[in-house]
């Protein structure tokens, strides 16, 4: 277990990187706490796989230093961090049992026999394999084996860190609540500092205490998951967490109200003027948005209502501006005349896509 | 993967199936019937039943112990030869650069002896091997080892096999390396992080990723070795004595030396047989442990 | 084009892979096969598209049996989870590929592309390589060639299951505009209720190779017709409980009483199993109706929007659903509240008794 630690870090894979563009990482400090569950969530190439590389000494970074517990590690090869990572699809070794998968990196490093044994059955129990270990790892199911991958960095007392690279990319989605819980039980139990990257913000937000969220080789925020959603300090994180995201409206602000194509919307908060040149923006939640009539809120047309079960998305326009809006299941969703009124304490206003503070 | 039936293509496969009726299935047959007769020349040919396989079945026989030695010395060549070009070829193919612009330059050279038609390359060995000009022969007895291969057996030995070796053991390093480039990084990766050794790593994700590719490259080997001819027929001729003829080079020399067309026709139907009944097992072996999957959903598809 | 699959089996080495599978697919519906990994969604797709030939059982297509007849001369197009597209051709030609094996003209070709380039959303990326798009836009291009063969049947099989999530809900929203109004038979397989939900239209829920259930998708979601079906299509997953009623008082797992009332009313005495989704389960008191259970946290998952509590209750693991943050340590004592009006009611042998009142709906 271990401090993981950051520092100055970039990284571009071109050779002679200039323009920003050539950075896959842009500069970062970061520090992750002894025992800590972590996120790095984004898109596609925004970076949280070279970042997760450079973790696991796959990659060496362009710039900056990574330490473990105050350690450099920056160059050390893989086999001398002592990591342990989940990968995307199951990396179990098939021609062995799950007893001596999980006893094969003990086995390696030459920990006496009755050790192994004693600290196989310890993790097997914590995973709840125990019934298992005896068969063989090549018939089992997608959730078992990347138990099972998790189980052989458990394993190792010393182990510093888990890294996980979207490890529940092949699992069925009822499955996938089972393991995240496990997941979360074993981290709580082991107290590993653990690492998980994805794209998939449940996965993200239902496993991390603090989401990294990254786009186009950026640290946008890094936050709880409540701050995530409550105070998104980027419109793209706005957008990228919750589902559906955040509804970003363009907007002119004037002290504690916004208008909106002629519409007038209560802020929270009193704001200073914004430079004008800036693209002024508000942030609202689709949560936050409730249905009304009369004439108080924003008159809206209802364009479609997707019925996902337990809520009602309505996807309605505000004069052409797309806008959604979350309701219960039970409620009913008129079809015209259709306000929909905001928590003013909940709208947030962004310059440039930056959060804007009052 | 059964596909909708149209048998109208079968209409395709005829002339194929015809000029495969002619030259295969006609001679078979007339090897069948010189099997169970006799002749003394001028075409003249007398009923003699089963007693050819009676003959090439008794190891007292003339016939019989001739041909299970020959059978004996087939089999030890290929035992042999497997024995070393199998590790050596996981070798080789273990070391071959995974990446990089090596890998095609690596391909050619291992594909090289791949494409030398097998009498030239028992040409060339013929020569490399003699010790007055070829350089192999010159300086192995130059080095005070008695070398020759056209008397001595263990030198005659020691040529056909360290032929074979060169001739055949890039078709086990290619296959092997087709059958390691397919197992994904993540599981190097991991067991790196596992702290595994380089045998380790073998035996725990190499090897089990061989397996099949292996059974391939064994069958191949096999049955080549096993019907092996030009290359020691035109290195040493099956000497010195009879100490490198094989069934192929016994076959000829009774069929086409002695003219016994009877007793070599059952000859090689015996081989014949004794290839096919491996074959058998071999295929039988490598379907039971390539039991296909049913057609998985595309998730599981990965891996 | 009507696609009829009559009492179809596939049996591959001795183990069934679709067992005695009957299902009418009519012009114009979007058709959803809905159930976890190796439930027969990709089997049951091979037999659709010709590729596989059923062991027994027919396929029918406007009345006419079509089981054997050649892929090639039926008018299917497919979609896979993995982006199909022709490397070393542009976006453009790609989508017009099936257009050129038929021969049309070059203006028909033309007028047809950019119709569904501008569908999906792909007239910018046109002239580009289909390896310099992302994921979405390679799918997309996948799916326009697909569209664009107008063929009766179009299967598309996990197509968003390899893009990013915000992709792909980006796409599930799309779908059903694009898939409108085109005659076609529409097959998506998924492992995603939400999809299911999201995409409407008809939906199958498949368990080892056998339909549970086919119906409107909004009719299977609310009243499942057994267990197994409730279980599919669930996302989180329902939770279970085996009780027994007496005299209109359920009685749960560890002698947990359940209530009463509700869709229990006038049940009779027996043995039940009782489904409840995790979103009717709640950490607050909100109404008298509401019945208190103890509950023991395991894990509590936080979105920052929503509180997924997974607790234990008389031995059975349940998980409750909250909006805000609520965050229970484990092993923490919790009260939970359940309520009796969303109960599911299965009976012994996991058939639907009662399921709970449609609300006003849509």
């Amino acid at each position: 277990m271990a401090r993981l630690e950051l520092r100055d870090l970039s990284h571009s894979y071109k050779p002679n990187p200039v323009e920003p563009a050539d950075w896959a990482l842009k500069p970062m400090t970061m520090i992750w706490e002894d025992g800590g569950a972590y996120a790095l969530l984004g898109p596609s190439g925004c970076g949280k796989t070279s970042l997760l590389n450079i973790l696991s000494g796959l990659v060496i970074p362009s710039r900056g230093k990574v330490l473990f517990d105050d350690v450099d590690v920056t160059t050390l090869p893989t086999e001398q961090r002592n990591i342990a990572q989940v990968f995307q699809f199951p990396v179990i070794y098939d021609t062995m049992t799950v007893e001596q998968n999980l006893a094969f990196p003990l086995r390696n490093r030459g920990v006496e026999p009755a050790k192994i044994d004693a600290r196989v059955k310890e993790v097997a129990a914590m995973l709840e394999l125990t019934g298992d270990l005896k068969r063989k790892a090549s018939g089992l199911t997608a959730d078992m084996k990347q138990k099972i991958s998790l189980g052989r960095g458990l394993v190792r007392e010393d182990v510093r860190a888990v890294l996980f690279d979207e490890p529940l990319t092949v699992i069925d989605p009822h499955l996938k609540w089972q393991l995240r819980a496990e997941l979360k039980r074993v981290h709580r139990q082991s107290k590993t500092t653990m690492v998980y990257v994805t794209h998939d913000q449940t996965e993200a937000l239902t496993f991390a205490d603090k989401v990294v969220v990254m786009y186009d080789g950026d640290v946008v925020q890094v936050g709880t998951p409540q701050q995530l959603f409550e105070e998104p300090a980027h419109t793209f994180v706005g957008h990228f967490i919750g589902s559906p995201g955040m509804n970003v409206l363009p907007a002119s602000v004037a002290g504690g109200v916004a208008h909106i194509k002629g519409n007038e919307i209560l802020l929270g908060r009193s704001y200073q003027p914004i430079d004008s040149a800036k693209r002024v923006e508000i942030g609202v939640r689709p949560e936050f948005l409730r249905l009304g009539s009369g004439t108080e809120g924003l008159p809206v047309t209802v364009k479609r209502v997707e019925d996902t079960g337990r809520q009602k998305i309505i996807r309605a326009e505000l004069d052409g501006l797309p806008i959604a809006a979350l309701a219960h299941e039970d409620e009913t969703v008129p079809a015209s005349g259709v306000r929909l009124i905001a928590d003013p304490a909940r709208v947030h206003v962004y310059a440039d896509g930056q959060l804007v503070r009052a | 993967m059964e596909k909708p039936l149209n048998n109208r293509a079968w209409f395709l496969v005829m002339p194929v199936a015809l000029i495969v009726a002619f030259n295969a299935i006609l001679p078979l047959m007339t090897v069948v019937n010189y099997s169970v007769q006799d002749t003394f020349g001028n075409n003249q040919f007398f009923w003699n039943g089963t007693g050819w396989f009676k003959d090439l079945l008794d190891p007292n026989a003339e016939l019989g112990g001739r041909f299970l030695a020959a059978l004996g010395r087939n089999v030890s060549f290929s035992l042999i030869i497997l024995s070393i070009e199998v590790p050596l070829g996981i070798l080789v193919s273990l070391c071959m650069p995974k990446k990089g612009p090596g890998v095609a330059a690596c391909l050619v050279i291992m594909a090289l002896p791949l494409l030398v038609p097998w009498n030239v390359v028992g040409t060339i060995w013929q020569i490399f091997a003699r010790t007055d000009i070829g350089l192999l022969g010159w300086t192995v007895s130059h080095l005070g080892i008695n070398y020759n291969y056209t008397n001595e057996f263990f030198s005659a030995w020691f040529t056909i096999i360290l032929m074979d070796v060169w001739h055949w053991t890039s078709l086990i390093a290619l296959l092997c390396y087709a059958g390691l480039k397919s197992s994904p990084d993540a599981f190097y990766q991991a067991a790196r992080i596992d702290g595994a050794s380089r045998w380790s790593v073998f035996r725990a994700i190499e090897l089990p990723k061989l397996n099949r590719v292996l059974l391939i490259g064994v069958l191949l080997r096999f049955m080549d070795s096993f019907m092996i001819y030009t290359e020691p027929f035109v290195v040493t001729g099956g000497g010195p004595g009879n100490s490198t003829t094989g069934v192929s080079i016994d076959l000829v020399k009774i069929a086409l030396g002695q003219f016994d067309l009877g007793k070599a026709a059952a000859m090689s139907i015996v081989y014949n047989l004794i290839i096919l009944s491996t074959c058998w097992v071999f295929y039988t072996v490598m379907t039971n442990v390539d039991a296909p999957d049913r057609p998985r959903d595309a998730k599981d598809g990965a891996l | 084009m009507t696609v009829v699959l009559d009492k179809v089996s596939k049996v591959v080495r001795g183990s069934a892979h679709i067992r005695n599978v009957s299902l009418t697919l009519t012009p114009g519906t979007i058709n959803i096969l809905l159930g976890p990994t190796l439930s027969g969604k990709t089997s049951l797709m091979r037999l659709l598209a010709g590729l596989d030939l059923p062991t027994s059982g027919r396929l029918l297509v406007d009345g006419v049996d079509v089981t054997g007849k050649p892929v090639r001369e039926r008018s299917v197009a497919m979609v896979y989870q993995q982006f199909i597209n022709y490397p070393a051709m542009t976006v453009y030609e790609n989508i017009a590929s099936p257009l050129r094996v038929r021969g049309l003209a070059k203006a028909e070709i033309d007028t047809k592309v950019r119709e569904a380039a501008q569908l999906l959303r792909l007239e910018p990326y046109l002239d580009r390589l289909p390896l310099n798009l992302s994921g979405g836009q390679q799918q997309r291009t996948a799916i326009a060639r697909a569209l664009v063969k107008d063929a009766k049947l179009v299967l598309l099989d996990e197509p968003l299951a390899n893009l990013d999530y915000k992709l792909r809900e980006e796409l599930r929203v799309e779908l059903p505009r694009i898939f409108e109004g085109k005659g076609t038979v529409f097959v998506y397989a998924t492992t995603e209720p939400s999809e299911a939900l999201l995409l409407g239209g008809h939906t199958a829920t498949l368990r080892e190779g056998a339909i549970t259930q086919f119906g409107p998708t909004v009719d299977v979601y609310r009243s499942p017709r057994d267990r197994e079906t409730a279980q599919v299509f669930s996302d989180p997953p329902m939770n279970f409980a085996d009780a027994t009623i007496r005299s209109g008082q359920a009685t749960g797992p560890g002698g947990v009483a359940l209530g009463s009332g509700g869709t229990l009313q006038g049940l009779p005495d027996g043995a039940y199993q009782i489904g409840f989704r995790p979103n009717h389960v709640s950490l607050i008191n909100r109404s008298a109706q509401l019945v208190p259970i103890k509950g023991v946290v395991g894990v509590s998952e936080i979105t920052g929007s929503e509180s997924f509590v997974h607790f234990e209750c008389g031995g059975a693991r349940w998980i409750a659903l909250e909006p805000g943050v609520h965050d229970h340590l484990p092993g923490a004592a919790i009260d939970v509240f359940l309520d009796p009006s969303r109960f599911f009611v299965f009976d012994s042998h996991s058939q639907l008794v009662r399921a709970p009142a449609r609300t006003a709906s849509l």
